[in-house]
């Protein structure tokens, strides 16, 4: 009795994952099921619901059918057992962790995270107990420096912004493994197009669905994605999915859901509480952007691709951060882990330092100036006058961010009409 | 038999053929998961009786449990056991003689032994699965929890 079918490929997935025609109507797109609450068949059905002892649907907060669909269309495209789609990347982070923290609970990030989530982890999360030690990912062996017995988990982004730092998956992940720590991944930057963490052994990936997968700046999200085979019992450190659930009479989701208990345990518990919860046309904003997912991460790391290496050879620019180039420390990695193209973020430095980039953000016709990535539209930031503002120049400069960085978010433009634009901005402030 | 992967095909068929299973390990409690999966199992047609020497006796669910398979008098399609893989040998014999068609151990019960002597007698065996879980995936309920259901189709949904 083995299995009969070949596992469809990423762009089957893409397209069909999760979207079965609508069991009401025959629908053939997803519908936008705008509804707070969801009809008891009877009492029983009711009391079986909340038991979680069947399948249905009770109150958005918790499951919504719209949102189900990009759920599971994520957990497929990552190759993981079970999602759970929230508010916003932010949200997502928070309820991964919420899942398995505790009040004195330690981390270990890398230092070289986007920056919201160094403020996340290192100020907000403190509030909680839950404690954060950055280390910096280009060694991964730092990270075993700064795990404690207390650890439970080290966190990384597969692709980082800025500077196209590309994570040792593979050396992180076994590095956190022996310390009985689970392995999360930020993969927002790099998308599951591009690099697949589970494949790597990360136990948990989280994504800003806000980026690249809805793909055309018109919607906010968040998903965590649950590989499947973390033994949550093996170490005694997860009593929260392990012991019984005061709230649900004693139940023990490991027990009783075994593979999917992070996924029942996240909208049970962790969207009951925390309440983040993603609205249904936000899901099918995002279900609709990664139907063509692959086509468009093809077209924006192509035209990065370009852009980075146009960008290295002119006058004006003093340094150019993308994986994708030959210069770049961070080549062989993108090579191994994200083989098809190095995303389409990229910073590059200006010989003319602050005033050049303040010119060069204003001169720009066709890059949007504005504070996001991950959009159909390329995008420019200078985060020294933005973004980066309230931080030291050394501050800055530790968040790659410095006076003289630009950042570009690369879109699926025609390139020449892209290359033209950054043409005539860096002239103007020549 | 590769008993590290079942079609889609094969699990949806023992699922249509089956009516009538014999819970074997079935607990009074609420909040186990036997328990889980026999209201489940019940809500989608299914008749379960359950088999568990401890609670003999009791209700369960509306049905009369039994201390052992032997104690059935009833023709059972499929033997579900909820008991350590160490157990499973004697229950799968037991199953055998009484002539149900297929054993079906759940997740983390694996007997391998035991597995060849059933198919030997012309048994279909599924170890280390879920009924529920796996109903509720090829039926396309487990996507309405987030879960990956593996399941590709343009086709409206039926199990």
């Amino acid at each position: 009795m083995a299995d009969d079918k070949k596992r469809p490929g990423f762009e089957t997935l893409a397209v069909h994952a999760g979207a079965a025609p609508d069991p009401a109507t025959g629908a053939r797109a997803t519908p936008i099921y705008q509804t707070t609450a969801y009809v008891f068949e009877n009492v029983e059905q009711a009391a079986s619901l909340f038991n979680l002892q069947s399948y249905g649907y009770i109150y958005s907060r918790l499951t919504n059918p719209t949102v189900s669909v990009l759920e599971e269309r994520m957990a497929s495209l990552e190759g993981g057992r079970g999602a759970i789609a929230v508010a916003s990347g932010h949200a997502a982070q928070l309820l991964a962790f919420f899942a398995f923290m505790e009040p004195g609970d330690h981390f270990v990030a890398s230092s070289k995270l986007y920056g919201g989530s160094i403020t996340q982890f290192g100020k907000s999360f403190r509030k909680f107990g839950w404690e954060a030690t950055f280390a910096d990912p280009d060694d991964p062996e730092n990270f075993r420096r700064a795990l404690l017995p207390r650890s439970k988990a080290v966190f990384v982004e597969s692709l980082a912004n800025p500077g196209g730092v590309v994570s040792d998956l593979e050396a992180v992940a076994k590095i956190a493994h022996e310390a009985g720590a689970l392995l999360i991944v930020d993969n927002t930057l790099a998308t599951p197009y591009l690099c697949r963490p589970f494949e790597w052994g990360a136990d948990l990936v989280v994504h800003s669905t806000t980026k690249f997968l809805s793909g055309h700046g018109n919607a906010m999200g968040g998903v965590v994605i649950d590989s499947g085979t973390v033994d949550w019992a093996q170490s005694g450190k997860f009593k929260a999915l392990t012991e019984p659930e005061p709230a649900y009479h004693g139940l023990r989701f490991f027990e009783t859901f075994g593979d999917l208990a992070f996924t029942v345990h996240g909208h049970a518990v962790g969207l009951r509480d925390l309440g983040a919860t993603l609205a249904p046309l936000n899901a099918f904003l995002t279900i609709t952007g990664i139907e063509t997912l692959p086509l468009r991460m093809e077209r924006h790391c192509a035209n990065a691709q370009a852009i980075a290496q146009w960008l290295e050879r002119h006058e004006a620019v003093a340094w150019v951060s993308y994986a994708g180039l030959a210069s770049s420390p961070y080549r062989a990695l993108q090579r191994k882990y994200m083989p098809k193209g190095a995303g389409a973020v990229l910073t590059f430095g200006l010989k003319g330092g602050f005033a050049a980039g303040v010119k060069l953000v204003e001169s720009v016709e066709l890059f949007s100036h504005l504070a996001n990535i991950g959009d159909t539209r390329s995008l420019i930031l200078h985060p020294a006058s933005t973004t980066h503002r309230q931080l030291s120049e050394a501050q800055q400069l530790a968040a790659g961010a410095g006076p003289d960085a630009v950042r570009l978010s690369v879109g699926i433009e025609s390139v020449e009409d892209l290359i033209a634009d950054l043409a005539q901005g860096l002239a103007a402030g020549a | 038999m590769n008993h590290d992967t079942y079609s889609d095909a094969d699990l949806r068929a023992i699922l249509k053929r089956v009516r009538t299973i014999a819970m074997v390990g079935a607990s009074p409690h609420w909040n186990r998961p036997s328990y889980f999966v026999m209201k489940y199992l019940q809500s989608k047609g299914y008749r379960v009786i359950p088999v568990n020497p401890r609670a003999k006796g009791e209700t369960i669910l509306g049905e009369l449990c039994r201390g052992d398979l032997s104690e059935i008098t009833e023709p059972v399609d499929m033997v579900d056991i909820f008991r350590r893989s160490e157990k499973v040998g004697p229950i799968v014999d037991a199953a055998i003689k009484m002539g149900a068609k297929v054993i079906w151990m759940q997740l983390g019960v694996r007997d391998d032994d035991a597995a060849r002597r059933a198919e030997a007698a012309g048994l279909t065996v599924v170890m280390n699965r879920c009924p529920k879980i796996e109903y509720s995936r090829l039926s396309g309920e487990l996507g309405w929890s987030g879960v990956n259901t593996g399941i590709i189709s343009a086709k409206r949904r039926a199990l």
